[in-house]
């Protein structure tokens, strides 16, 4: 993984991502048997996404990463710390 | 390890949408038999099928995308895989798509740490391809030291070396070094796997992209989810009639036709009147069941389902359910019996269970015919406010009472019954896909035989006890009965009869005198069957018009006031939005969750409530009428 990292990375929540944006996973809470999931569902740390769009009532929200399309909530999203990429 | 003579058992493992079913599908035929794993309701696919020149079993395991399980159906993954319900799989079939290869490695990763006979088959190489992407299939086959192999499944695409290689998995390779055991590490191990192994990175799939931007867009996405379910009621409401009144037709003129041609007597009135009708009673739901599932498999298969449920998820997360219980509430609208058999689509057997209980409460058509009587004999037809009258207000308010009632139990019944952490909600949203329709005809055609298997033979049962309770014993008439006087005295001199009057001490604080006692038990069979039961007792010759007019003039022999008065007739409209008089529901309830206990528990709950809320409307409308 050589993704360019801003100067000053900003770690954030998954869900505090605006729809467009682009982030790395930066950590997943891998002590519950949720965060475990979200790992075998591809949210591992290094991994590029990108946040597609909300459902038309706010939640939940879609993603895009390695090649599949997931849609969590809210609740499921606060699990995953990334990293915002510039431009996005 | 099987002996010699044992079948060879291939489980086939894979993610949710990796195309696992399709490929099953495409190896057997339509010859799987489909059952329920012992003890869970997790639904069991396997088919003997034969590889070359030896016999094997083919296991379609349930979807997972993992192997550490959080949910019934990965923990039945687990408990075939340890062999707990039969012999374990000697060989394993990891089943992924192509195009999401790279997440599927570590699940891969996972797989090959049992150390058992394993191969890879990527499906979907035809949309790798025209995505731009390549994959290096000696390469990887060499990187995870088992046979890989490419098909297309729904085109046949590659299954006769498919087949070859599943007959010998003696031969397959075995990796020289198993992946790391702790995850993370087996995640890079994965990176570096698909790293070695990809020439080039599938693009997006660019008719997705643009489709889900109208699709999944604010307003003219939720305009379609509107438009997609109003069609799915009307096509189970309205639609299905024409099928159902032709079915109605056949049925009646079967009996008419047996009437007519064998000597009359209670043998004749058994095969026209309990067998033929109890067969009717069946044969009546497949129009719904075809239609219902027709459309919903086509959905599924081509990748809306899974948009609708991100569409409409919010809305049922405040009742404690998800999008995908949405579909199967508004079929229940129609009719429960599809309904019900909808929330296969449900993935956690929490949510499912709770949708399967509340779904008798929205309001079904059986339901309509009760209501049209009621309503036309005793509310006035006045208008309320233009053209809506207060018929029509009340018929609406009725509808509501049964929606919001199915929300409400909802909400309790997740927190209180079946409490606990939930799982995780997460939904992929696969590719648009064009789908097959030899898949499409399996699927429809799976579903309409599982329900006529399975809860066709309760409900022919049920309906013929019921015909027999309501029909003996046999007495003689008074002399010079009129026909329908005669009919009469038989119902009220019946099982049923009897049992009417014996459940009046209960009844009567609702109103409910034993005549209606009578129609509730005959309506277990269906609801609307209390309208003709009723008219057998009233001897009213037509059901519509003379009904009416009798159980209005219907008065209490002792104390000369009507039956029928207000607080009654209220109380027994909200005890049929309550209460779970279907016998068809109640079988298919037991097919669906595997077991009586829970259509027990709808039935014990659902007539607690009828009964408490027919009480306390019997109680106010009288308060408040000032009857007593």
């Amino acid at each position: 993984m050589n993704a360019v990292l801003p100067a000053t990375p900003v770690s954030l929540r998954l869900s505090d991502l605006a729809p467009g944006q682009r982030g790395i996973v930066e950590r997943v809470d891998a002590s519950c048997p949720i965060g475990r999931r979200l790992l075998d569902l591809g949210f591992r740390p290094g991994t590029a996404l990108r946040v597609i769009r909300r459902a038309p009532l706010g939640d939940p929200t879609s993603y895009e990463l390695r090649g599949s399309r997931f849609c969590l909530r809210r609740s499921e999203a606060d699990r995953v710390d990334v990293t915002l990429l510039p431009g996005g | 390890m099987s002996t010699s003579t044992a079948a060879l058992r291939l489980g086939l493992l894979g993610a949710p949408n990796s195309g696992k079913t399709t490929l099953f599908n495409a190896l057997t035929g339509l010859r799987a038999r489909v059952g329920n794993y012992p003890g869970v309701t997790v639904e069991r696919r396997e088919a003997q099928v034969t590889l070359g020149d030896r016999s094997a079993v083919v296991i379609d395991l349930p979807g997972t995308y993992s192997l550490e399980p959080l949910s019934p159906d990965e923990e039945v993954v687990a408990r075939v895989l340890a062999g707990d319900f039969d012999a374990a799989p000697d060989a394993l079939v990891v089943v992924a798509d192509a195009c999401s290869l790279e997440r599927s490695l570590p699940f891969i990763g996972a797989v090959l740490l049992r150390e058992q006979p394993t191969c890879l088959v990527l499906t979907m190489i035809d949309e790798l391809a025209a995505r731009g992407g390549r994959i290096d299939l000696p390469r990887l086959e060499r990187a995870l030291g088992i046979p890989v192999l490419g098909v297309v499944g729904h085109r046949g695409r590659g299954l006769d070396r498919l087949v070859a290689l599943l007959g010998t998995p003696e031969s397959w390779s075995r990796p020289t070094l198993t992946p790391p055991r702790d995850p993370l590490e087996r995640a890079g191990w994965a990176d570096s796997v698909f790293a070695s192994v990809v020439d080039t990175r599938p693009g997006a799939h660019r008719l997705t992209d643009a489709v889900d931007r109208w699709v999944l867009h604010p307003v003219v996405g939720s305009l379609l989810f509107v438009a997609v379910m109003v069609t799915f009621f009307q096509l189970i409401f309205a639609w299905a009639t024409p099928a159902m009144d032709a079915i109605d037709a056949g049925i009646a003129a079967v009996a008419g036709f047996l009437h007519a041609s064998l000597t009359p007597g209670p043998l004749v009135d058994f095969l026209a009147d309990g067998l033929v009708a109890g067969v009717g009673a069946v044969v009546i739901f497949l129009p719904q069941i075809v239609l219902l599932f027709g459309l919903l498999y086509l959905l599924e298969d081509v990748g809306y389902m899974a948009r609708a449920a991100f569409v409409v998820d919010r809305l049922m997360g405040r009742v404690g359910l998800e999008g995908r219980a949405f579909v199967a509430l508004l079929s229940s609208y129609a009719c429960a019996v599809p309904g019900i058999m909808a929330t296969r689509t449900i993935p956690s057997p929490r949510e499912r269970l709770v949708t399967i209980l509340v779904a008798p409460l929205m309001t079904c058509s059986a339901r309509l015919p009760v209501y049209a009587l009621l309503i036309g004999a005793f509310v006035p037809a006045v208008p309320v406010f233009g053209p809506i009258g207060l018929q029509g207000l009340v018929l609406l308010a009725l509808y509501v009472l049964g929606g919001l009632a199915a929300l409400v139990a909802a909400a309790v019944l997740k927190r209180v019954l079946l409490p606990g952490s939930s799982l995780p909600f997460y939904l992929e949203l696969p590719s648009y896909r064009m789908p097959s329709a030899k898949l499409w005809v399996g699927q429809v055609w799976g579903s309409a035989r599982a329900f006529l298997r399975r809860a066709g033979t309760i409900i022919l049962c049920v309906s013929m006890v019921l015909w027999v309770l309501l029909h003996f014993p046999v007495s003689t008439p008074p002399a010079g009965a009129t026909p329908s006087q005669a009919s009469r005295h038989a119902l009220e001199h019946s099982f049923a009869g009897s049992a009417g009057r014996a459940i009046e001490p209960v009844i009567a604080p609702l109103g409910f005198d034993w005549k209606i006692g009578v129609g509730l038990l005959a309506s277990l069979a269906a609801r609307e069957v209390i309208v003709a039961t009723l008219a057998q007792i009233y001897a009213s010759s037509d059901e519509e018009t003379s009904l009416r007019t009798a159980i209005r003039q219907d008065v209490d022999p002792e104390t000369g006031r009507p039956i029928f008065d207000p607080p009654t007739v209220a109380a027994l409209l909200v005890f049929f939005v309550f209460a779970l008089q279907c016998m068809s529901t109640l079988a298919v309830m037991a097919r669906e969750t595997n077991s009586w206990r829970w259509p027990a528990f709808a039935f014990g709950y659902l007539l607690a409530i009828a009964y408490a809320a027919s009480w306390v409307t019997h109680r106010a409308i009288a308060a408040w009428t000032g009857s007593a």
